[in-house]
């Protein structure tokens, strides 16, 4: 894969559009003899993301192959900054193991270790190379929506944990795509440890990035854009904001349910300490007190599993704003083609005007002819040609504006249809595991105050 | 039904009704019923008070009649229970609520405070009741029977206010001595009684900290169900799960207000009239231990031959009699008390954890009631 830069960049473009409708047609074509016995399981269908698998590009770029990914350790490292300054920060491993199809084995054939801000750097390249694509979300920055005992702290082993969690299941995302999982870029992210930011900057990809302020700006202005996309944006912003309030409420509610248990631990104590002087409620209050202690600790391991399922409702949360991103580009490509229809409107017109001798519209032309003498026919006729030449062009950048903007909405529906299927897939499920979660805790509860009844009724 | 648990409210669970029976040994010779209930509030140009109604109904001989009805404020019952003390000094006479609530601006009139006080009212003059000397007290007779005006002259009878507070000086300054002179049992009594303090205290701190934390985790529980409810307006596909788990939450925040109501009339009335008994019991302790002083002094001054031998002589005996009875006495009404106290606690937290087994029950139902519907739509 070592080639001249050139050659590089040129492999670096996204793959050609494929209809997204039959995504599975292209690949299975792409995976060839590699998937003698897989043909159930095509990337894509979201079933190899629940299996943390994925799909890469072979070496040989010639087709794909099953591996799996797992970022299996977090460490602390202390180093230098941009700044020659001293920084600690922590470093995650990733391994990627090639899944044999014949014995289901794996074989490591990877592992290098990166930081967050290389995942960062990873994901907005994807976001300006592939502006159609709802590009997964990457675990959250900073600890938000803490309930009391979780610590906001970057650098808390707990929240290193689930960041280390988040980040395998954003690469498994990633690779289980079936456009992005075929990038270089994400490729070498995987494989090549050292000179990976480098390559990443050359690409230039920070240059082709849309300026947040233009962007802005097509937001307002633009007068026709995709109905779709209009909705679209509405209830991105309806996710964002439900799932934020519910967040929130919810770690209110884990700091009072922990608090409830907690308190009951007290009388784990203090039963104990009156036992001694009790002959015969004394061994009926100790053993009611163990319990008691039971019963408190249990929240622990509650909390935990609930913080799980905060984090898959907090990836959802972030994925509103990838759909926002997409949306915003529509609108951004809308905008350009309205200006550039404008544009070639008002040339047309000039040209019209010009060549028939009437103004219609203000110019300056105009006025400068009405104080200094109109021009000769000569500049006229040059005039007409520069014009002519330049609505030729504009017809041209026009007709390849609107191809590209039909290419745009029609590729990104189709990547947001399947999105919403990802979406209201996971979303029950989670939903329907934090019932069980629930379910799950009533369980133990009835256990321990079974337990805790028995003893206070021999006492 | 048993007319000795006969209260306006009635009683939630089966187990709490059992709770109000328990305070005899032997429940069929009880022929003393008595309820508290309608508080009415009395306005006159110096004071506002409360009033309760006492009913009392006995097939007791004593009683010049069957059935009495009679209003008492809260004074009242002070009176009663200093009476019942001066009494009989080592029985443990059952406590009164306090006078004020200390936490908190309560209002001395608020209904939650007035029905609290009115059950605990309720329980002191049951166990006089159930008490089997006290419940023969002349002032206890005539607290449930004297009409207003009656009670007043009756009250006016006895040691006046002054006297009583001479008493108390020099009572303090005999209990020091008696402390001394203990008997074994009498010192493992109030180890006991100090432990037990100490301990029930705490209990009861920890049962109120649980009452509020519940109250506050019932209140966020309320807010979290809608906002599944509006997510649900935005999601086709989700809406069935969505609405599920409202309903779940819906149910657990019910379930933990019963929880609460559960606590607020099993546990909390008991262990706190417990913290309440603590406090009697070393009140009891020191009575004691002045009577045993008493003797003692008398005693010393004998061997110091600093008064008349002869005079002394029979005082000491008179003593004695008087410390031998009011040590038996203590000894069997703590025996007793012992007993009840073991059988209270435990039916107080026996409620306690089946409250809680039917909480989890209830919610565990109405979740897999809701999981089981939509794993049938899956």
């Amino acid at each position: 894969m070592e080639q001249a830069p050139p050659d590089l960049e040129r492999q670096w473009q996204p793959a050609p559009l494929e209809p997204l409708g039959h995504a599975d047609a292209g690949l299975q074509a792409a995976v060839g003899e590699e998937a003698e016995g897989s043909r159930d399981e095509v990337p894509g269908d979201g079933t190899e993301h629940a299996l943390g698998l994925g799909v890469l590009m072979t070496e040989n770029n010639f087709g794909l192959k099953k591996i799996e990914i797992s970022v299996s350790e977090a460490e602390k490292r202390t180093g230098r900054n941009a700044m020659n300054m001293q920084e600690t920060y922590t470093a995650y491993l990733i391994e990627t193991r090639s899944v044999e199809h014949t014995d289901g084995q794996s074989v490591l054939t990877d592992s290098l270790w990166r930081r967050y801000s290389e995942f960062e750097l990873l994901r907005n390249y994807l976001l300006v190379y592939y502006p159609h694509i709802v590009v997964p979300p990457l675990p959250e920055k900073r600890a938000e929506f803490v309930w009391h005992k979780l610590s906001a702290d970057n650098m808390d082993p707990d929240f290193v944990e689930r960041r280390r969690i988040g980040l395998e299941n954003f690469l498994l995302r990633v690779a289980s795509h079936p456009i992005l999982c075929r990038d270089k870029i994400f490729y070498l992210f995987l494989t090549q440890e050292g000179n990976w930011k480098e390559t990443v900057n050359e690409t230039g990809f920070q240059l082709k990035a849309d300026s947040r302020l233009k962007a802005l700006n097509a937001t307002f202005r633009v007068k026709n854009p995709d109905k779709r996309f209009t909705e679209l944006k509405h209830y991105s912003d309806e996710l964002q904001s439900v799932i934020s309030h519910l967040l929130r409420v919810r770690a209110r509610v884990a700091d009072r349910l922990y608090g409830v248990y907690k308190v009951h631990g007290n009388y784990g104590r203090v039963f104990s300490e009156w036992s001694a002087i009790e002959k015969e409620m004394g061994d009926g209050l100790q053993s009611a007190g163990h319990h008691m202690d039971v019963y408190a600790s249990s929240i622990d391991d509650i909390l935990e599993d609930e913080e799980h399922y905060a984090d898959q409702l907090k990836e959802y949360l972030f994925y509103a704003e990838a759909l926002r991103a997409v949306c915003r580009k529509h609108e951004l490509m809308q905008y350009d083609l309205e200006m550039a229809a404008q544009d070639l409107a008002s040339k047309k017109q000039q040209c019209e005007e010009l060549a028939t001798g009437t103004v219609r519209t203000f110019s300056l032309k105009g006025m400068t002819t009405k104080l200094f003498g109109q021009e000769t026919p000569e500049q006229r006729e040059a005039r007409i040609k520069v014009l002519e030449e330049q609505i030729n062009e504009g017809e041209q950048q026009l007709k390849s504006k609107n191809l590209e903007g039909r290419e745009f909405v029609k590729n990104a529906w189709a990547d947001i249809e399947r999105f919403k299927e990802q979406k209201n897939h996971d979303l029950k499920e989670a939903l329907i595991s934090y019932a069980v979660m629930q379910i799950s805790m009533c369980k133990k509860g009835i256990q321990v105050w079974t337990n805790a009844k028995e003893c206070f009724s021999k006492m | 039904m048993d007319m000795n648990s006969f209260s306006p409210m009635m009683p939630t669970s089966p187990l709490s009704m059992i709770n109000q029976i328990k305070f005899e040994d032997e429940p069929d010779l009880k022929d003393l019923f008595i309820t508290v209930d309608e508080p009415e509030s009395h306005v006159t140009t110096i004071e506002t008070f409360i009033t309760y109604r006492i009913i009392t109904k006995t097939s007791r001989g004593e009683f010049d009649s069957s059935e009495f009805e009679v209003r008492r404020r809260y004074q009242d019952f002070l009176w009663l229970k200093g009476k019942l003390e001066e009494a009989h000094p080592t029985l443990i006479i059952p406590p009164l609520p306090e006078k004020f609530i200390v936490k908190g601006m309560v209002e001395r009139f608020n209904d939650d405070f007035i029905e609290t006080r009115r059950k605990a009212l309720h329980k002191f003059l049951n166990r006089i009741a159930d008490h089997p000397t006290l419940t023969f007290n002349e002032d206890f007779k005539v607290f449930l029977t004297a009409q207003a005006w009656e009670l007043s002259s009756h009250k006016k009878q006895g040691p006046g206010l002054l006297s009583r507070m001479g008493q108390t000086v020099r009572a303090v300054a005999l209990s020091m001595r008696g402390v001394k002179s203990r008997p074994e049992e009498f010192m493992e009594m109030n180890n006991f009684i100090e432990v037990f303090s100490q301990k029930i205290n705490l209990i009861d701190k920890i049962s109120q900290r649980i009452y509020k934390e519940e109250r506050e985790y019932s209140d966020e529980m309320k807010e979290y169900g809608p906002i599944h409810i509006l997510w649900s307006a935005s999601e086709e596909d989700l809406v069935d799960t969505l609405k599920g788990i409202a309903s779940c939450i819906d149910k657990c925040s019910k379930a933990t207000e019963k929880r609460m109501c559960g606590l607020s009339e099993a546990l909390l009335p008991v262990v706190h009239e417990y913290v309440l008994y603590s406090e009697m019991l070393m009140g009891v302790m020191k009575r004691r231990d002045q009577i045993q002083a008493e003797l003692d002094s008398k005693v010393e001054a004998l061997t110091y031959k600093k008064a008349d031998t002869d005079l002394l002589t029979e005082e000491i005996g008179k003593l004695e009699d008087k410390v031998e009875c009011a040590n038996n006495a203590l000894k069997a009404d703590w025996e007793r008390w012992r007993h009840n106290m073991q059988n209270d606690i435990k039916s107080a937290f026996t409620d306690m954890a089946e409250e809680n087994i039917q909480y989890y029950e209830q919610i565990r139902n109405r979740g897999l009631e809701k999981s089981n519907s939509l794993y049938d739509l899956t």
